[in-house]
């Protein structure tokens, strides 16, 4: 809702960026501290500073963007100030026309064709406007406030210079939707609008296709402008069930199951998902008592079922089957009837099952079919081969080929690879984006970082950024509304509703509480999941203890629960991890759990991550030293030199689950040599607005985002080494799992991830230095939690730069290190309590106020490796290992394991110095902090070292093994980003 | 409504199909390797013996097709048909000398009322000994019997569910070395052949079965059925037979165990569910 008021308003306004600056600025001023009133002023300074060189157009048009991309993220207080402070502009903006018009043009990138489609749509543009008024007319206040200034403009808008687009979006039910949108829109906000018009909440299961060539079907990437992926198709979508819930039981709302019916019933007539006899007839008729009730004999007559169509060749001996078994179902509601479906559909073989037309190595005809648990290899009907998704190490593209490589079998030593020919390289890349994206979905606690992907690598950057069910799920258990009415009408025919529910209780305010609540009321959170966990029990690998919950919602405050600061490197850190699994096991499931927690409490809208991450480097910049960083991602430096690559990456995670918390984040920065560390304590809402004033970077992201449309190859490394038993449990998850097995599935995902990390690390050649952390830290301070994360790396030939944030509403903090030495050592658990941190350097000096030090007890342990043999997926030299090294310390509330390797390589020798700090929940512990001392030690005992170097290398590498960004990240850190 | 079977209904039957045994089955019938000649009044009475228990002990309609001497193998009424729910694939089985048995089988089976459905591609061969259904999908064991157009024909037949297809080698089916014990159970024997299908079968499935393991291969077949009153039923090789087996079945604490003798059929690669078909009629809709 969010999103669509701020786009409506906006969507033709430039402002000069002034104007919008200070408005916006005055606006935060209410509620904003101080030290967010100073981000905000600095931020408005460094704006000013970047647009100030560009020309008066370009100035123009950069501050729309940014007021349209801020305006996304706003808060909905914040927005409505927004909405009035827009109308105040109105006037300015008009006199401005002409301009606008031109900086439009400019900063248009587009090519003539878009204009074109442009004018189209004018015309049509005042129809859509009426209809859009009928619909905020059932919305709430808010909105029709919206409706008004919408009107008001309307008038003095001259068609020529409507800047929106007509999109039309067929529905389940086979009406058509319509609505005007910005051009520059995103794909989320159209999406956000459908569910809107559908009253749907439980949206993340669904997506919109659009389709090439009639049969080849795309689906709208939420976080990228729909015109770069439509490109010249006209805006015509399809709203489409993306992942099916492979048990419908557990949707929250039966108005979800309902449209899943709808979906299903598509695919059944359409021969997607197909039946027999006897199954085409059991499902048709459910649908008859949903949609007529019971059976009439007098109301129903012999025809009223051929109104129907229950299969693609439906017969008269199907219909008279279809009747027999209608009058079968009386007393059924139309919401048990859809639940009767959906728990035969569900059993299909091919539901939820896409397929991909392919051919194997030998050129023959196969189907590729990606569904829930994995990859499905047909032949013809006959499934020939099956790959779990545990069993899956990687999947790329490349062309028009496509590749898995999957973990040996039993016996077996080597990883193979299996190589599938598409039809064309779109094809390759669909199916792949299709697994990257089911993976996630349905394996994956959280989402991986698409922006750490984005900046490291050169192949596709794409990841699935919504929630995963998991995600989904936890949100869905706090949807606390009457069952919303609706009808179904999807025969067309009949129009009643014989549905239970209230009726009447459309009410959109219903949805805003939902959101108000999940972003606020961290109890409510708690105490909701704590009651939906019984839902749960399916044996996925999302189902979560109990217990952490519950911890968490006694302490309702100031505790960390969980952290892991980990630096990675080498290859043994997949060897090692074993040993330490048993900790790591602990510790993730704390996280993730608590991560589930906070990413239920946060606001609803979470499609702009990407102004957020953006924003980072800026603030990061005004706060400390600006110094020679390249601008952003838009420097083209992400061409692909695929040599080697090196990459710094901190990836912070924080958990909160109360309130009242404020948390600090970490700013990992490469540069040519110098460490920042700064903390920034702020408010929620005024870190939002600090994102959203970060235009620039905005623009040229979404120009980048445009560029891996067409990237030739993508990787993505979604698993690693799961101890054999436990995959086995994890492997196969029927709906009959037993509960026990559902936690150790979900522990060993997190497990997992990790170990994936490590893994991508060692795929990627040789020298590669990264340091990760994941970082919890929790300050004390009436307001609510937040969380951002920062990572930035930077490459000095490349001026390629990574920077991921990880933000929801409090403080935050940078940590910029300089690497310049070959070698981090860092070999110390730091572990520091404190309430405030502030670090800050540009000259390798950490400044670090701490409060209490924990009792530090240190074992170590040294293991030596003798194998020269590294990973295979390695590709080139790996070189000689020299040694390895693993060291465990541990102290009251960490756990810090340091593994050095040493390698030789053409005569040169590596080390790689590899650290995970595993942070336990008890203690007080401010992460940053923890980190930064790792950091400054491991400086200072290898002040010789060259880092830097080391770093670029490592980014090459990366980019070329574009998706090996191993899933840990994404699980335990990108929660908070997107929501 | 059955609906979609699961686990819940698995093994539930109201009918069999069993056939006499020719007195051509001594001297004719296929074998894969040569071994003792078949005592047919033995084997006779073996087989009254099974039929028996199927009729009397748990209560099945058993409809007994009468012997065809010309058919030496027709007493194997599994490989003709493939009955699944409401819907029946008459087969068309590998080896030539049996296509005629799916005629007798196929009036049968339309008498019941089901949906029936024949293999008329001639490209296409099938043994019902080839095809294990768990209750959630199908394995299809491409053996000298059963090619990959037969296993097609019946995935199109049982829309439903998953077909997948299982390399066997060694043996003369995938029944040879293996069964469904009880929902979701499987039974397998501990040949390389046999442990090598199993992983076949895991790897493709995307359900967790457990695994039942024999020491002997003819052992892992038995036969499950699920008769209300009675619950978990399995028949299985006698004792006197398999007695190493017949230990690991004993364990099995909650079904009701049936030792069956099969030692004359087995000369001729009979195995227990072999001889019958399991045919469940809900109600007469």
């Amino acid at each position: 809702m969010v999103h669509e008021f701020g786009s409506e308003i906006l969507r033709d306004e430039p402002f000069t960026s002034r104007n919008k600056l200070g408005l916006v600025v005055n606006q935060f001023l209410p509620s904003a501290d101080l030290a967010c009133m100073e981000g905000v002023d600095r931020f408005v300074e460094k704006h000013n500073l970047l647009v100030e060189p560009k020309d008066e157009a370009k100035k123009k048009a950069e501050g729309d963007e940014h007021v349209e991309e801020r305006e996304c993220q706003l808060p909905e207080e914040v927005a409505e100030l927004k909405g009035e402070a827009a109308a105040e502009n109105h006037q300015a903006k008009t006199d401005n026309k002409e301009e606008e018009k031109h900086s439009v043009s400019s900063a248009e990138t587009q090519p003539a064709k878009e204009d074109s489609k442009e004018i189209e749509v004018e015309k049509v543009t005042e129809e859509p406007e009426e209809k859009l008024e009928e619909e905020t007319g059932k919305r709430e206040t808010k909105e029709v406030q919206t409706a008004e200034i919408k009107m008001e403009k309307a008038p003095q808008k001259a068609p020529k210079k409507i800047k929106t687009v007509q999109c039309k979006v067929m529905l389940l039910d086979g009406t058509e939707y319509s609505c005007d949108l910005e051009k520059r829109a995103k794909g989320q906000v159209l999406f956000d609008r459908v569910c809107e018009h559908l009253n749907l909440l439980e949206k993340d299961y669904f997506g919109l296709l659009f389709y090439e060539n009639s049969d080849q079907k795309n689906w709208l990437d939420s976080s990228k402008e729909i015109k770069r992926q439509i490109r010249n198709l006209p805006w015509l979508f399809t709203f489409h069930v993306k992942f099916y819930p492979p048990d419908p039981s557990q949707l929250t709302e039966d108005i979800t199951r309902y449209f899943l019916c709808l979906q299903l019933r598509q695919d059944i007539v359409s021969g997607r998902l197909p039946c027999s006899f006897v199954t085409h007839a059991l499902l048709g008729s459910y649908t008859l008592q949903a949609e007529l009730g019971d059976y009439d004999p007098e109301e129903h007559n012999s025809d009223y079922i051929s109104e129907f169509q229950f299969a693609p060749n439906q017969t008269k001996e199907m219909e008279d089957k279809v009747v027999e078994l209608h009058k079968t179902h009386r007393g059924l509601t139309p919401a048990q009837a859809d639940s009767q479906f959906l728990e035969n559909a569900k059993r299909l073989s091919m539901y939820g099952v896409d397929l991909h037309h392919a051919k194997d190595s030998e050129g023959v005809d196969i189907m590729l079919g990606v569904c829930a648990n994995g990859l499905l290899i047909y032949k013809d009907r006959l499934r020939i081969n099956r790959f779990a998704w545990p069993k899956i190490l990687k999947i790329s593209y490349k062309r028009s080929n496509f590749y898995i490589k999957v973990r040996p079998a039993e016996l077996e030593q080597f990883e193979s690879t299996i190589g599938f020919k598409l039809p064309n390289h779109r094809a390759a890349k669909r199916l792949w984006k299709v697994c990257v994206e089911h993976h996630t979905f349905f394996r994956l606690i959280s989402p991986e970082q698409p922006a750490k992907a984005k900046f490291l690598t050169l192949g596709s950057k794409f990841r699935y950024s919504g929630r995963t069910q998991a995600q989904t799920r936890q949100a869905s258990n706090l949807i606390d509304r009457p069952a919303p009415y609706f009808e179904r009408t999807s025969s067309k025919r009949i129009s009643r509703s014989l549905d239970g529910a209230p009726v009447g209780i459309t009410d959109q305010g219903l949805l805003r509480d939902f959101s108000a609540t999940a972003a606020g009321d961290e109890a409510v959170v708690l105490a909701k999941l704590k009651n939906g966990e019984s839902r749960e029990d399916d044996g996925s690998p999302v189902k979560s203890p109990p217990l952490e919950l519950t911890q968490d919602g006694k302490n309702n405050s100031l505790k960390v629960d969980g952290e892991n600061i980990y630096v990675r490197h080498s290859n043994l850190m997949l060897e090692d991890l074993d040993k330490t699994q048993d900790d790591l096991l602990k510790h993730q499931a704390s996280i993730s759990e608590l991560k589930r927690n906070f990413m239920e409490s946060t606001p609803e809208p979470r499609p702009s991550e990407w102004e957020k991450r953006r924003i980072t480097p800026l603030s990061l910049q005004t706060q400390g030293k600006v110094g020679p960083r390249a601008e952003g991602p838009c420097s083209g430096a992400r061409d692909a030199d695929k040599s080697s690559h090196e990459t710094l990456s901190v990836v912070e995670e924080k958990k909160r689950a109360e309130v009242g918390i404020e948390e600090t984040v970490v700013i990992n920065e490469i540069n040519g040599g110098k460490i920042q560390v700064a903390i920034d304590g702020g408010e929620p809402c005024k870190l939002e607005h600090l994102s959203k004033k970060d235009s620039s970077s905005t623009s040229s992201e979404s120009s980048s985002s445009s560029e891996s449309e067409d990237e030739e190859v993508g990787e993505y490394q979604p698993h690693h080494r799961v101890t054999e038993d436990v995959i086995k449990e994890e492997k196969e998850e029927n709906e009959d799992a037993k509960e026990v097995e559902g936690c150790t599935a979900k522990v060993v995902q997190c497990v997992e991830s990790v170990i994936e990390g490590s893994k991508e690390k060692i795929s990627i050649e040789h020298a590669q230095v990264a340091e990760e952390s994941l970082v919890e830290g929790n300050a004390v301070s009436g307001t609510p939690e937040e969380k951002s994360f920062i990572e930035e790396a930077k490459q000095d030939l490349r001026e390629e730069r990574e920077e991921e944030q990880l933000k929801i509403n409090g403080d935050l903090s940078h940590i910029g290190i300089d690497v310049k030495p070959q070698i981090i050592c860092c070999s110390e658990p730091p572990v520091v309590k404190t309430e405030m941190v502030t670090i800050s350097d540009a000259t390798q000096r950490t400044e670090i106020s701490t409060k209490e030090v924990p009792i530090v007890q240190t074992e170590t342990k040294t293991i030596t490796y003798e194998s020269p043999q590294l990973d295979g997926s390695a590709g080139g030299d790996a070189g000689v290992l020299l040694s390895a090294q693993t060291i465990t310390s541990e102290s009251v509330s960490t756990t810090t394991t340091t593994h050095i390797t040493k390698t030789v390589k053409g005569g040169v020798s590596e080390t790689r110095i590899e650290k995970r700090i595993v942070i336990t929940g008890d203690a007080d512990i401010d992460h940053d902090q923890a980190l930064a001392q790792a950091i400054k030690e491991a400086k200072e005992q290898h002040p010789d070292m060259s880092m830097k170097d080391k770093f670029k290398k490592l980014k090459r590498s990366r980019s070329c093994c574009d998706y090996e960004e191993p899933c840990d990240h994404s699980k335990l850190v990108t929660l908070p980003l997107h929501h | 409504m059955a609906g979609l079977g699961g686990g819940a209904g698995f093994g539930r039957c109201s009918h069999a199909v069993v056939r006499a045994l020719p007195e051509s089955l001594c001297q004719q019938a296929l074998r894969v390797e040569k071994g003792g000649a078949v005592d047919f009044a033995r084997a006779e009475r073996e087989h009254q013996l099974y039929v028996g228990v199927l009729k009397h002990k748990l209560g099945l309609q058993v409809l007994e097709l009468p012997a065809d001497e010309s058919l030496p193998d027709c007493v194997f009424v599994e490989d003709a048909a493939v009955v699944c729910e409401e819907t029946a694939l008459l087969t068309r089985p590998g080896a030539p000398s049996r296509r005629k048995e799916t005629e007798a089988m196929k009036i049968v089976l339309e008498s019941l009322n089901l949906n029936v459905v024949e293999m008329t591609d001639e490209n296409a061969t099938l043994d019902g000994g080839d095809v294990l259904f768990t209750g959630r999908e199908f394995f299809v064991g491409l053996s000298k019997r059963t090619n990959q157009r037969g296993a097609e024909i019946l995935a199109d037949t049982f829309k439903d569910y998953a077909v997948s297809t299982v390399p066997v080698h060694d043996s003369l089916h995938l029944k040879s070395f293996c069964s469904m014990a009880g929902p979701n159970l499987i039974a397998i024997g501990s040949s390389e052949g046999a442990q090598k299908a199993l992983k076949t079968m895991q790897q493709m499935s995307d359900h967790r079965y457990d695994k039942l393991t024999v020491p002997d291969d003819a052992a892992a077949n038995c036969l499950y059925l699920n008769i209300p009153n009675k619950g978990h039923v399995l028949l299985h090789r006698a004792p006197e037979e398999y007695p190493e087996s017949a230990k690991v079945f004993e364990k099995l604490k909650d079904h009701m165990l049936i030792p069956i003798a099969n030692i004359e059929l087995q000369k001729v690669d009979g195995a227990l569910t072999c001889c019958c078909i399991l045919i469940n009629k809900t109600s007469e809709l």
